[in-house]
Order: C-alpha cells, then structure tokens, then sequence
C-alpha cells in the first residue's frame, strides 16, 4: 500500500479534491429520503414509554395490570423482560460502556436514576390508547435523596447512586462505596520540577455545563419480530452493527436474527451511538408479535439520551518569560450522567496534546450523578479539557506580552513530540494551522469599540476500527458500492469519488449505499472522524483488488499474460504489442460471464494509523456592557485534513463544528430545579444557534498528509467543535479585560462579571 | 370520539381525511397521508423542520390544526420540484452543499422560497432573520446562507 500511498499524495487527481454532487442529494432536497420516523408497515403498533418523574429513587413496585385490561394494549415491558448482566466493560468507540449499566438504563431495574428513565413501555393500537395506558401502570416509589454536580456527589456524604460502585484507579483501593467511579492519569516529567523553573505560573478553575448534541432528528425506530423469532428493525444510528450487537445481547437473539437497517440519519453528532428505544421496540414486537414504531419528542431526547458532561476542571501552566512552557498539570472532573463513562479519560489525553512538552500531567475523574447517562458528544471530552487548557495559554500570553499564536507555535507538537497520552506522533498539522492563522487577513484585520479577538486551537486523536465494504462491478459498467457507516454528512459523495479515482470511471456511474447488517462484515459506527479514513481505506483496497480481477479477465479476453495488462483512466492497455490495444471497464464486464462469472471485491479489515487532526479558529466578539450579550463578528475556522477528499464537506464540517462550539460557548445548557428536572426540555429554552445568531464561517483546509491512508486523510469531523469554547471566551475575557472561567458565556453570567468582578 | 371530515388541497391536489380535533397538521400529513418530507423536530415550533405554506404565509405544520386545513391550500416540500425537474434553489443546495444530514432541509427550502417570494433582493442579514425559525445542527448556516443569496443573485440576473 506504501508505494502506491506515496503516488496519492503526489500524482495529479481527478476526482478526489472536487465538489460534485452527493448521490442522496435528490432525495434530501426533495423530502424523499427516509429518516428513522418515516418508515410504516401494515399492522404496525404504536410504542410509548413511561419515564421516571423522580431523579432518584427505588422502585417498590410497578402493577401492569389495569393498563394490560384496557382494549388495544398489545405488550407491556417492564425490566422483569430484560436479563441482567454482571458488570463488564466493552470499549464502545472513544466511550467504553458496560451491559450491566446498558440494561438499567434502556429499562430501570432497583433504582431510577433520573428524571425520564425508562420504567416501562407499552404498545398500542394507537398513541391516544397509548397514551392512556401508560397513565394506567402504577409505579410504586420511595424518593431517594438526589445529587447533580460533581463536587456535591464527591463528598463523603452523599447520596450514592450505586452502593456497590468502589472508585477504580486509586491506591489503596477504597473498601466503601462512592459516586466517583475511576480516576485516570497522563502524562510524564515531573511537574513540580517544571514549576519551579517557570517565570510565570497561571492556574485557574473552570466550570463547563451539560450540553446535548442537538440533532434535529429525534430517536425513532420501527421493530418487527415475527413468531419465529426473526427480527427486523429499521432505525437512525450511527451504527446498525453496534445496535444489532446491543440489542442481540440484551434480549437474547442471535446476531443473525435481528437485521439492522440504518434510516437516512438527522444528525447524531455521538448521540447515536447506543440504544434506547431499539431493545424497547424489539421486545414490545416480539410480545405482540406485530411491528413496533417508537419515536422520542424533543423533551424526551433532552432528558432521556445522551448529552455530554458538564464539569468542574483545574488547569495550571508554567512559562519561562520566552513563552517556554515547563510544565503543564489538570484536573478534571467530569460527569457521567446516572452511570460511569464519562470521557474524562480522552479529555485526559487531549488537554495538553496540541504542545510538546517535557512536564506534563493530567488526572480525571468520572463521578456519576442524577443526570442522564452521557453518550459520545463530537470529539467526546476534549472540548471541556481543551477550554482549560486553552484559556490558560491565553492568560499566560497577555501576562507575558506575547502573541497568542506566537506562544502556541513556540510550544507546538510535531512530527516526533511525545504526546502526554504515551505515543509518538508522526505528522501532524499544528504549526501549519497556526502558521495559516496567523497568515489569515482575519488575523490582522481592524477591531471596532467593544470588540476582540481570541484564538485557541484544538487536538483530536480520531479512529480507525472494524470496517468492511464492497464493490461491484455491473455487467454495464456501472459500479455498485455497498459500506456499512451510516452517511451523516455526506460521505456516500466521499466513497462514490475515492472508487471513481482509483478505477478511471465517472463518479455518476458508482452507485454507493449503505448496507444493512447481514449484507456486509460487522462495521464500526460513523464516528470518531472515521467514516472516511476507514470506510475510505477499504474502499480503495477492494476497488484495487477489482481492477485486479478486470485486468485478468482482459489478459484471458487478449489471451496474453496478466503482466502485460495495465489499468488506466477507465481501461485495461495492452501494454507491449505493436499496436495500442485498449478495453474499457464497459467492455470487459459485459463479457464477464465468458471469462469467469460477476466481478466484485470486498475488504475487511482492522482500520489502524488514524491521524490527528489539528485546528486553530479565529473569532472576533463583540461584547455589549449594557446587557452581557456576547455578537459573533467574525470566524475563521483553520484545520488540518490531511487531504480532503470533498472540500465543500470538510468545510461543512469545519463550520458546523464552530457553530456547535458557538452554541456551547454562549448559550446551551442544562437547567435543574431543586427536585432534579430539567427546565429547558425545548429548543426554546435549550437554545441551539440560529442563524440571525452567526455570521459566515470562512474555512482554510490544511493538508499534511496522513501516511496511513491512501489519499492522506485524517478525518475532520470532531476536531472543530474544540477551539471555539476557549477561543470565544479568550476573546471575551480580552473585550471586557476580565478573566471568564465559565459556560456558557451567556447575557446574565457575562453581565454579573463586568458588574461584581 | 367522532373524527371531522377535511377537504383540502395539498401541492394543487385535493386531498380529504378524517381528522380528531386535537391532530395536527402535521401528523395529518406524516401519517394519514404519507407526506413524510415535512419532518418532526420538535412539535413545540421552535426547529420550522415541519415548515409548509398555507395560503401563501409559512407555517409550523405542528402548529397548525388538521382541522384547520379545510378549504385551505397547503404547499409543501413535496411539492417544490415539479415533474423530472428540481427547483433552482433545491439545485443549488446541492451544488453548494448546503446539507450535511438533510433533516432539516426541506423545511429551510419551504421558509427559503417563501422569503424569496416576499423579497427577491434580500441582504444576507434578511435571509438570517427570516431563517431563525430553521434550526441546522450540521452545516452551521453559512452554506445554506450563500445558497439563498445566490439564487436571489441569479434570479435578479436572468
């Protein structure tokens, strides 16, 4: 793969680099394409949950029997129909998740742990029957005390979510329970040491809130088991493998049995990654032996998926007055939700890993409390870390009269830097990123009254993993691809382009679609920034191993041998020969039943040797002193992309991630009340972006390529959700000659700073 | 509970239904009558995924009662295109990749064109405002922006 990895990089492309079309265009911009709610099938029943209106308490009881009597009720679940599990923990993507944990929080077993947890779910003939019969279960409860932030939950005292949960990760091991579930560590040098040879030493808290991923597209699934226990199930994931696997394992069918079709999918953003109505609907069908649709409302997706943690996080820096960096040492704590899995642990790793260091350290924790359980949020854990971290290095820049990028570029990571979390990197973008920055005219444009600039940049790891795809080639000449990672944003464009490269063929004529479980090998999700490296990775190798098979059939047709055939630009050339000799892929497929039967390729494989992806954003505030509201004037989103397959989708990417950032930075987050409910189970008062909010998000795309894949890409997708929180809040700080440590940076949090200081 | 009889026109077709008082329009299209392009973001009216036009004003279709629809007519996305040809602005979003996961798009090209209907000449901090009731998680705006204005450009132009 290497010499002809080296020739991507070099030779002049096509396809790859272009702007066309995406295959499912038409259909979205038609309503024609189908997402998780838009499928029906004859006889199909409604599903509903009943949710838990306590934050925490124990379940007494729960009596079914008066809603099982009321007419058009066909199946009523409670946790008596899923089986327990022991505690394990699986690696589940940048998450690890634990069955144990999954079958209590897909259905409440002892304990409800928060306000919307599952407690039972009913199928009807229609909502209103529903609706009514979910009235009817009567749950028995004894309130328990609650606990919502994680330095309440850490104390000695306080309620326990888990009374069996002993702290992981500590010396000695604890003998009494906690709702601190592990603490982890990073990092090498000594820190103490770099302190004491630092000129300047900044250290500051900072106070982050749960955000939730924001898709437009709620839960939704259709589940359909028949009487002999085959299952189908059409769903929105970002991954119908992992939900097949998921829901196999909590309800006790074989893989085989159940096959997964991912939907067109409305955004996930990490929130797609595991289960909640999937085993509900599947065990509601299997009951009533009929097909069950289920679909959360926005209030239930606020309060019963997967938003990301908020935390509490110490970070502390030390300079030489030249901008050297000594030392670097955090503390975060983050958290988990109702159950562990918080992302401390790649918070951990990243917080520190835009710099090369010599003294760096970094402790998490990932303490549960009586929030919904967190799920993977766009790059899960380094925005939070990041923020510290980033704030910091722009504290230290104005204390030591410095430029920001010019203190980032003195301490950058390259090609060779030990990162805090272990390896050594190979090449990677940061310098090129701030170096663009710095280039940028944004950077050196004019500022008016009450505005600044702040800039920060980011590190994300991105995945590879299990991945298989195929491809055929059709008796035409046309090409069909069949791949297993949902396309969230348009990466079907991205493969369809990758084939049409390597095989000289019009991209019009591959035919890309996403497979469902039983028509491919078990797929990771589209997540992790992984979709197009990985997926990307065995599309070109089983494109290769086509070409490989239509250049034998044309040495069989030429009756020559197969090392005088060559591939280009679409054809197989006669490569000695007096005359030219050419056939086109047309030509050889037609004949393929003459020369050996159909033409297709697969490739399975452990996608390894992701690259990291770098950024640096530019953002210019405007800070009005009257009300604390916070204007986005302008935004420059820089990154690395190792190569950029579909420009025009990378930029998506880049200025998506920004506006996401935006959101946490100014405005989103989780209100309780005293009882433990959510305040804000809209988008009226959950208040995601607008678009009056923003302005244009220009883009620069920088290309260091990765070695590790065929056409240098790193994936992009996570990465530009982490310089806007610190970088918004390093340009408001330098608006109003304050320091801000918390978000959101909204009017009355803003405000309460300039007026109390 | 007895159900009210509706006579509508739908995309210049005309559609009857039975309807409970309390459905909305929207779950009127969705699932009596299979027009699933409009799509459910919220039901609350805060995302415009279900944006549709009754009698030429834009409208929440989950804010707007089945009942309600009677001798009204209603556009929707399905309608935007007509026969084998897309409409510009559906064009565009694709040319320009105005879209990432698609949710929220036949509910921004439904707002979009009834602005350009209103405004053929609108500055970029129109077509922002116009299209705050449109919630994109994907794109961040800025695509979907460009594309409007540079229909509005392209329209002025020809």
């Amino acid at each position: 793969m290497n010499d002809m990895t080296q020739t991507n990089f070099e030779r002049a492309l096509k396809i790859v680099g272009s702007r066309p079309a995406r295959p499912d265009g038409v259909d979205k911009v038609t309503g024609r394409a189908l997402f998780g709610a838009d499928k029906s099938l004859p006889n199909m029943l409604v599903g509903r949950v009943l949710r838990s209106p306590y934050a925490h308490a124990k379940i007494l009881s729960i009596d079914t029997s008066k809603a099982e009597k009321l007419k058009g009720v066909k199946a009523i679940i409670t946790s008596v129909d899923f089986e327990d599990f022991p505690s394990e923990f699986v690696p589940n993507g940048e998450m690890v998740v634990n069955m144990k944990d999954i079958t209590r929080n897909v259905m409440a077993r002892e304990k409800v742990l928060y306000v919307g947890h599952t407690v039972a779910a009913i199928a009807a003939t229609d909502e209103d029957i529903a609706e009514q019969a979910l009235a009817l279960i009567d749950v028995k409860y004894e309130v328990l005390p609650h606990v919502l932030e994680v330095e309440d939950a850490e104390k000695s005292d306080a309620p326990l979510l888990h009374d069996d949960m002993m702290t992981i990760g500590v010396e000695p091991a604890p003998t009494s329970a906690s709702n601190v579930a592990k603490r982890v560590e990073f990092g090498f040098g000594d820190v103490e040491k770099g302190f004491s040879e630092a000129d300047l030493v900044v250290e500051r808290e900072f106070t982050t809130q749960q955000v939730h991923q924001g898709y437009i597209e709620p839960h939704a699934c259709l589940a359909s088991v028949s009487e002999d226990g085959q299952a189908e199930l059409w769903c929105t994931t970002q991954g119908p493998f992992v939900v097949r696997n998921f829901c196999s394992k909590l309800l006790g069918f074989n893989a085989a049995q159940i096959r997964v079709t991912a939907s067109e999918i409305g955004g996930g953003f990490g929130g797609k990654t595991v289960v909640y109505l999937e085993p509900l609907a599947l065990a509601l069908s299997r009951k009533s032996c009929r097909p069950v649709k289920m679909e959360m409302n926005r209030a239930e997706v606020f309060t019963a998926s997967g938003p990301t943690s908020g935390a509490k996080i110490w970070v502390k820096i030390g300079v030489k007055n030249n901008g050297q960096i000594t030392a670097g040492d955090c503390i975060l704590k983050y958290q988990a939700g109702a159950f562990q899995g918080a992302p401390v642990g790649p918070g951990a790793m990243c917080a520190f890993a835009p710099y090369d260091l010599t003294n760096v350290r970094a402790v998490g924790y990932d303490i549960v409390v009586n929030r919904p359980k967190v799920a993977a949020y766009r790059a899960p854990g380094g925005p939070i870390s990041e923020y510290g971290v980033e704030s910091v290095i722009d504290e230290i820049a104005l204390k030591i009269g410095m430029d920001p990028i010019d203190l980032r570029l003195k301490n950058a990571a390259k090609e060779g830097t030990i990162a805090p979390y272990g390896p050594k990197l190979g090449p990677i973008g940061m310098i090129e990123t701030l170096e663009a920055a710095k280039d940028h005219p944004h950077y050196s444009a004019p500022l008016g009254p009450n505005q600044a600039r702040g800039v920060a940049s980011g590190f994300w790891f991105n995945i590879g993993g299990e991945t298989s795809s195929s491809i055929t080639i059709n008796e035409d000449g046309t090409v069909g691809l069949t791949l297993g990672t949902p396309d969230i944003g348009g990466s079907r464009a991205s493969m369809a382009m990758m084939a049409s490269e390597e095989l000289g063929v019009p991209m019009e004529l591959i035919k890309p679609i996403i497979g469902d479980t039983n028509s491919l090998g078990f797929n990771f999700l589209t997540g992790g920034s992984r979709a197009t490296f990985s997926t990307g990775t065995t599309v070109v190798e089983s494109t290769r191993e086509a070409i490989g098979e239509l250049k034998k059939r044309a040495a069989l047709l030429w009756e020559v041998s197969l090392d005088q055939v060559e591939w280009v630009d679409g054809h197989a050339r006669l490569i000695s020969g007096d005359e030219p000799k050419t056939m086109s892929l047309a030509q050889i497929a037609k004949q393929a039943g003459k020369t050996g039967g159909p033409i297709m390729a697969n490739c399975s494989m452990n996608v390894t040797g992701a690259g990291p992806s770098l950024g640096t954003h530019i953002v210019d505030v405007e800070v009005d002193k009257e009300t604390g509201r916070v204007s986005i004037i302008r935004y420059t989103a820089i990154q690395d992309a190792g190569k950029a397959i579909h420009p025009a989708y990378v930029e998506g990417q880049l200025q998506g991630g920004a506006v996401q950032g935006i959101g946490w930075a100014l405005n989103e987050e989780y209100i309780y009340n005293d009882k433990g409910e959510l305040e804000n189970t809209g988008f009226l008062d959950y208040r995601i972006p607008v678009c009056s909010d923003v302005p244009m998000i220009d883009t620069v795309i920088v290309e260091v390529p990765n070695p590790n894949h065929p056409y240098g890409v790193r994936g992009v997708g996570e990465t530009p959700i982490i310089p806007p929180l610190a970088a918004i809040s390093n340009a408001v700080s330098r608006a109003t000659n304050k320091r801000f440590d918390e978000l959101p940076l909204s009017p009355p949090k803003v405000l309460a700073k300039l007026m109390h200081g | 509970m007895s159900k009210t009889h509706v006579s509508t026109q739908i995309n210049g077709d005309s559609y009857e239904f039975l309807c409970n008082t309390q459905q909305t329009l929207l779950d009127i299209l969705r699932h009596e009558l299979d027009l699933t392009g409009s799509k459910e973001g919220c039901s609350t009216g805060d995302c415009g995924a279900c944006s549709v036009m009754m009698e030429d004003r834009l409208v929440c279709a989950c804010l707007v009662l089945g009942v309600e629809a009677n001798g009204k007519e209603i556009e929707t996305i399905e309608g935007l295109s007509s026969g084998s040809s897309l409409d510009p602005l559906q064009q565009k979003f694709i040319d320009l990749a105005a879209l990432q996961c698609g949710i929220c798009t036949p509910g921004v090209l439904v707002a979009a064109k009834a602005l350009l209907a209103k405004n053929k000449n609108p500055s970029e901090e129109e077509v922002r405002f116009w299209l705050a009731g449109n919630l994109c998680r994907c794109t961040g705006y800025d695509k979907i922006v460009r594309a409007v204005l540079e229909i509005a450009a392209e329209a002025r132009n020809t």
